[in-house]
């Protein structure tokens, strides 16, 4: 209320007409210009840009799309093939959102890397964190239901697995099997509940963002050396340093995709999507995008249905858990000798399990993802809660400005979390 | 209760207020979720006749049932000697060949893999049959016998068997 009775702030009549009805000029400013970044920070930092940059493309292109599409099993498949040959343009807006999506996975990947190398999720980015692994969940489904769209044999033995995944919960799965599916097996039902929620969950995805960018401006953005601002000369502004930066990370991002898209768009699609869904013949191979398989080699590792089932949710679940299991006071990776190869190598192990994942669950494949799994729980059971013990991290810098200024050494070991602050 | 001065008429009021609320919510929720279930016509019962003359021995066909496959496959007798010598303690889902079929020689199955519901391989003479010589599941490597009981691999029971009758010599009718 105080904010009304304030002086005319701007030149211009009609911000101050604006602001003064919804402070919404003033709100832009202070978080989208004078916002102060870590001038530490590297291009790890324009990945939630890059992020948002392509929700936004995403959400556009599918309502496009959507203009196009008939979600029913008889013409579903025949309308996104009228979208490729018929309609204009068709083939790129799809092409634009079928990779879009794989680019969205890859971004949030490196993302959420970024997060865990420099530790972006301790105190106190820890609801943060949270509200990421959100939208990393709504992702995955969004993309999961995206992907039963286009009714090919991959999106129909796609979507029967997965949802026959809830029939190993004892008692209630078969009933809430059905109840998901509408229907005894994936149909007509499926593929129209199917469409409505994949066009409705990406604004749920946009909300969930928001809190997301929200939250990280309270106590603003971690950095490269993960200790706190500590004086105006530890920042920049965010206009304009930091949107030139995300402005060419954004140009750079667009020449790869756009390479892909027009030079190589089915590089990271499955041939089988291209025939028509058949219910009385499983494909040979039944193969997830290379984004979710990770989480199929976790539930193929096991060879019980409801083990399986259990610890592929557990290994998403215990994302969210993190900053708690980690009990080191130190943020960023750069000044942890060991634990840094361990989160590289959960990386590395991460996208092994999505290699094994997109082949058949036998010999040596089965081996190297039971491996995996081993690896991946141990991870975050035993190493990311216990490796602190071993651990002498290397001195923090008194400041930012000293990580360039070559002062960091002096600073002894820090005893308690609070003392980053 | 009016003797106790912690209890008040305003308690009982925001009692009854919250709970009307509560149960009223719940009536408003539960159409959306019921709405979710298989409608009426598709959970009005399909039978589905087939005729069998054709089927030789060893010989499996597939029809449709329900938008599901079945499978009915006339055994040799050797597959029925393989699925009787069975000791049905070995089994992760134990049950006596008997116990699945009508007659002997006629195998009726609900072709879905109980895993995750792919439609196992075993029906065309060319298919791989998987280690018990009955089908194979190619998705994560289950293995059903000759009849049609999980033997090896992550699917936690057998092939079900639907409700059939044989109406004549030559014709089942599913459902």
């Amino acid at each position: 209320m105080s904010g009304n009775s304030q002086p005319r702030k701007y030149k211009n009549s009609f911000l101050n007409w604006i602001e003064f009805r919804l402070p919404i000029i003033s709100y832009l400013e202070r978080e989208y210009g004078e916002y102060p970044m870590p001038k530490n920070c590297n291009y790890f930092w324009s990945f939630g840009a890059l992020a948002t940059i392509t929700l936004v493309v995403m959400i556009l292109s599918g309502i496009f799309l959507a203009m196009n599409y008939t979600p029913h099993t008889d013409m579903a498949f025949d309308s996104v093939e009228r979208i490729m040959r018929d309609v204009n343009f068709g083939w790129l807006l799809r092409y634009i959102h079928s990779n879009g999506a794989a680019f969205f996975f890859i971004i949030v990947y490196i993302h959420i890397l970024r997060g865990m190398y420099y530790g972006s999720y301790k105190y106190p980015r820890e609801l943060n964190w949270i509200l990421g692994v959100f939208i990393y969940l709504l992702m995955m489904a969004t993309a999961f239901m995206g992907y039963v769209l286009p009714w090919g044999q991959m999106s129909y033995w796609g979507a029967t697995v997965i949802t026959n995944l809830f029939s190993a919960i004892p008692v209630i799965g078969e009933g809430l099997k059905t109840w998901l599916l509408g229907d005894y097996t994936v149909g007509n039902a499926t593929l129209n509940r199917f469409f409505a929620l994949h066009y409705v969950l990406p604004f749920v995805i946009l909300g969930v963002v928001g809190l997301h960018v929200a939250a990280v401006h309270v106590h603003g953005s971690n950095n490269p050396a993960g200790i706190n601002i500590k004086s105006k000369n530890d920042t920049v502004r965010f206009f304009p340093y930091m949107i030139m930066k995300d402005a060419l990370a954004t140009c750079v991002f667009g020449v790869i995709i756009s390479a892909v898209i027009f030079f190589g768009p089915n590089l990271m699609a499955e041939v089988d999507n291209y025939i028509p869904a058949d219910p009385l013949v499983t494909p040979a191979h039944i193969v997830p995008n290379w984004y979710l398989a990770p989480f199929y080699a976790i539930l193929r590792a096991i060879p019980d249905k409801l083990g399986g089932v259990v610890l592929m949710f557990g290994s998403i679940a215990i994302l969210f858990v993190l900053p708690w299991l980690d009990r080191s006071n130190v943020r960023s990776c750069n000044f942890r000798p060991i634990y840094k190869w361990f989160v590289m190598l959960f990386f590395v192990n991460f996208f092994i399990l999505g290699y094994v994942g997109m082949l058949p669950a036998e010999g040596l494949y089965l081996l190297v993802a039971r491996i995996g799994l081993v690896y991946y729980f141990g991870f975050f059971l035993i190493i990311t809660p216990f490796v602190h013990l071993i651990e002498t991290p290397k001195s923090l810098p008194m400041g930012i400005s000293d990580v360039y200024s070559g002062a960091a050494e002096k600073r002894p070991i820090l005893t308690s979390q609070k003392e980053i602050i | 209760m009016a003797n106790n001065p912690n209890t008040k008429r305003r308690d009982f009021l925001q009692l009854s207020t919250i709970s009307i609320g509560a149960v009223g919510t719940a009536a408003f929720i539960w159409p959306f979720i019921k709405s979710m279930n298989p409608a009426e016509d598709t959970l009005a019962l399909g039978t589905t006749e087939v005729d069998i003359s054709e089927i030789e021995e060893g010989q499996s066909i597939t029809v449709k049932w329900r938008g599901k496959p079945v499978f009915i496959r006339k055994r040799t007798k050797i597959e029925i000697e393989e699925a009787k010598a069975v000791n049905i303690s070995d089994l992760k889902h134990p049950e006596q060949d008997v116990d699945r079929v009508k007659k002997e020689e006629w195998l009726v199955l609900i072709g879905v893999c109980t895993h995750l519901g792919c439609v196992p391989l075993g029906q065309k003479l060319t298919d791989t049959k998987g280690e018990y010589n009955g089908w194979y599941c190619p998705c994560h490597g289950s293995h059903y016998d000759t009849s049609g009981r999980i033997r090896k691999g992550p699917a936690p029971d057998n092939l079900p068997v639907p409700p059939y009758s044989f109406l004549n010599e030559t014709t089942i009718k599913i459902g």
